[in-house]
């Protein structure tokens, strides 16, 4: 399992946009991905679940990447947060 | 004569017939059905074609309002995959044996709900979009056929509220404008609304009456004063007409001077680049086709602003800028403070004579910890985008190679930290005349000039703008202001960099003609003043124009 952590500076937070960019980001990969904020886990590759996280700028976000291509996925989305996140 | 507020989301003036928009809302019945598996089936169908309609949404808002604004279609189809959504929908069929519109109607609710239990005005905001997409799954459902098609001639659209879907569905040739009942101005529709140049009302104050009552009924929207008429008096009616027939000429001017190149009869080019001092200024900036901005003034960030801006907040606004502005220049003056502008925590010292006293670049360099976090700041983002700095009320070499020394421990700083940086052009006001005389030695330091002709007049002809019982020696086309333009544009020249103009007589339009005759290479100027600057441009003969001039003597 990978785990790492992620400081928001974007300042509209997660917002629709990239919340679905994430989703895109995530279902790309076989690994189970969850995405928590303050110990609230919730699945990655769902929309929703992301959105509800309500996320803003400074807050931390913890990922929990599981699965055959974890270091794989874990890259993908770490590049994907500090890009647009 | 009813008349009515409502929040502005664009102004301008729309008169014509109300047009109400009821939603067809299809009151969901609960039925009881057993043969659950068949109601899947129907609800993933219902999927499919939702997903197929929400993407010829897309690609026709694409076209019409671009990118950003388009992406809440795909938002909207991601939403429809979302397998929370999706079990919800389907525990609701098979655990209580009922139909896929019920289900999908409680689904919509209890998530629409969870939005708006958050404590975040945008995330309430997104109770909207679950309620479009569960209402398109339950009128596709329910075999209705998708609504907005309009008919007749165009109206004024009155509706309690309209979903994104609704607005780019309305046929916009149809649309004088829109008003709601509720939304927020920052709203997707209202974004929207923007983007199409369409007057629009949101949270209007009718309240209580039955908006079906004014369906038919003569009105007018008055977008840039928030107000919507139904049945006016003919002395309103009257104003706002005249008031709508000035606003339509600029713009038919407008639309027709935009897209074209900022070039003379005689082939000779300049660029027109826009003034902001706001980040809220881009879509203005956009709106009037600006090639690029030439004067960003920084200054808003720290005025608005109780303590000292991060490198963190900085750099968001410098990358949204670059970004938003997709590779075309954007130059922004670094911190311009003091004289009439003034920060409190700064705890500047009072001066005599503020005019001449610690401002601009002179705060920077006594203060370089506050210097230092912009220039890192700017630095970061011109990797986003082709940003340039231009530093303010240059005096001399000295500065120069002071600022020079800072921005090299920056680079390396940055360096150290493993920061991505950018290498940003960099250039200088030129508004002292000090500056002006030795142009041709600045020159061979900087990337470009622009000239700030508002304080460049005022240190030039000792007066103070400010002090009305000096209007009758202030003269702004002070032939001493014109040779000094005309001596920086050649020192300029000279050493092979372009040189501009970014205050007020930039924006003069008796004097573009002259400006072109000098060999200016820039005008900046404030974004609504750039289609009647090209206007000019698009008309003159440069070579003529000067021929002339010699002729008269003048």
């Amino acid at each position: 399992m990978r785990t790492f952590e992620y400081t928001i500076t974007d300042n509209e937070g997660i917002h629709a946009r990239p919340a679905g960019e994430l989703v895109k980001v995530a279902k790309q990969y076989n690994s189970t991905v969850l995405i928590g904020r303050d110990g609230r886990m919730v699945d990655c590759k769902k929309i929703f679940g992301i959105m509800g996280l309500g996320v803003k700028k400074d807050q931390v976000v913890t990922f929990s990447i599981e699965g055959e291509d974890e270091d794989q996925a874990c890259e993908a989305i770490r590049a994907f947060m500090s890009t647009n996140l | 004569m009813y008349e009515f507020n409502g929040k502005s989301v664009f102004g301008g003036i729309a008169i014509g017939t109300v047009k109400v928009l009821a939603k067809n809302k299809s009151l969901v019945k609960r039925l009881h059905i057993e043969d659950s598996e068949n109601e899947i089936r129907r609800y993933h169908e219902a999927g499919l074609q939702a997903k197929e309609e929400l993407q010829q949404l897309y690609e026709k808002a694409l076209k019409e309002v671009g990118e950003t604004n388009a992406a809440i279609f795909e938002i909207h189809q991601m939403m429809l995959e979302d397998d929370d959504y999706n079990d919800s929908v389907e525990n609701i069929i098979t655990g209580q044996s009922v139909n896929a519109e019920y289900a999908v109607a409680t689904t919509g609710e209890n998530f629409a709900q969870m939005f708006l239990d958050m404590d975040d005005d945008y995330m309430r905001g997104r109770a909207a979009d679950v309620k479009d997409i569960s209402e398109r799954l339950i009128r596709i459902l329910s075999g209705e056929s998708s609504g907005g098609s309009e008919s007749g001639e165009a109206a004024i659209i009155l509706a309690v509220d309209l979903a994104p879907s609704e607005t780019v569905q309305l046929d916009k040739d149809k649309v004088l404008s829109f008003v709601t009942l509720q939304g927020s101005t920052n709203s997707h529709t209202a974004i929207l609304a923007r983007t199409m140049g369409i007057p629009a009302l949101v949270s209007t104050d009718i309240g209580e009456m039955d908006i079906t009552s004014l369906d038919g009924k003569k009105a007018v929207v008055d977008g840039t004063n928030g107000k919507f008429y139904v049945e006016p008096e003919p002395d309103v009616l009257e104003e706002l007409q005249a008031r709508q027939a000035k606003e339509t000429e600029v713009k038919e001017l407008y639309e027709t001077l935009k897209g074209k190149e900022n070039v003379t009869l005689d082939g000779k080019k300049i660029m027109l680049y826009a003034n902001i001092g706001n980040i809220k200024d881009l879509a203005h900036v956009m709106k009037n086709d600006a090639g690029g901005i030439g004067l960003f003034r920084s200054e808003f960030i720290y005025l608005e602003k109780q303590d000292y801006p991060t490198e963190e907040e900085q750099f968001q606004i410098y990358k949204t800028v670059a970004q938003t502005m997709a590779g075309k220049r954007v130059i922004i003056r670094t911190l311009d403070i003091g004289a009439d502008k003034q920060c409190d925590y700064f705890h500047m010292d009072r001066e005599e004579n503020p005019a001449m006293g610690v401002r601009a670049i002179r705060i920077c360099l006594t203060r370089p910890e506050i210097f230092k976090t912009q220039l890192r700041a700017l630095l970061r983002a011109s990797v986003y985008g082709k940003i340039a700095i231009m530093y303010p009320m240059i005096t001399g070499l000295k500065e120069i190679a002071r600022i020079k020394e800072l921005v090299k421990e920056v680079q390396g700083e940055l360096d150290t930290e493993g920061v991505p940086y950018g290498t940003p052009e960099q250039g200088i006001m030129i508004e002292t005349p000090a500056a002006v005389m030795i142009s041709d030695l600045l020159a061979k330091e900087v990337d470009f000039f622009s000239i700030g002709t508002n304080d460049l007049t005022q240190y030039t002809l000792a007066i103070d703008r400010q002090n009305e019982k000096l209007d009758d020696f202030y003269d702004s086309h002070h032939p001493a202001v014109l040779r000094m333009i005309q001596m920086v544009v050649d020192n300029a020249h000279a050493a092979g960099i372009w040189a501009g103009i970014c205050g007020e007589l930039g924006a003069d339009l008796s004097l573009t003609r002259d400006f072109l005759a000098m060999g200016v290479d820039e005008l900046s100027v404030s974004p609504a003043k750039i289609l009647p600057i090209r206007k000019i441009i698009l008309e003159t003969n440069v070579e003529e124009y000067a021929k002339l001039k010699e002729e008269s003597g003048s």
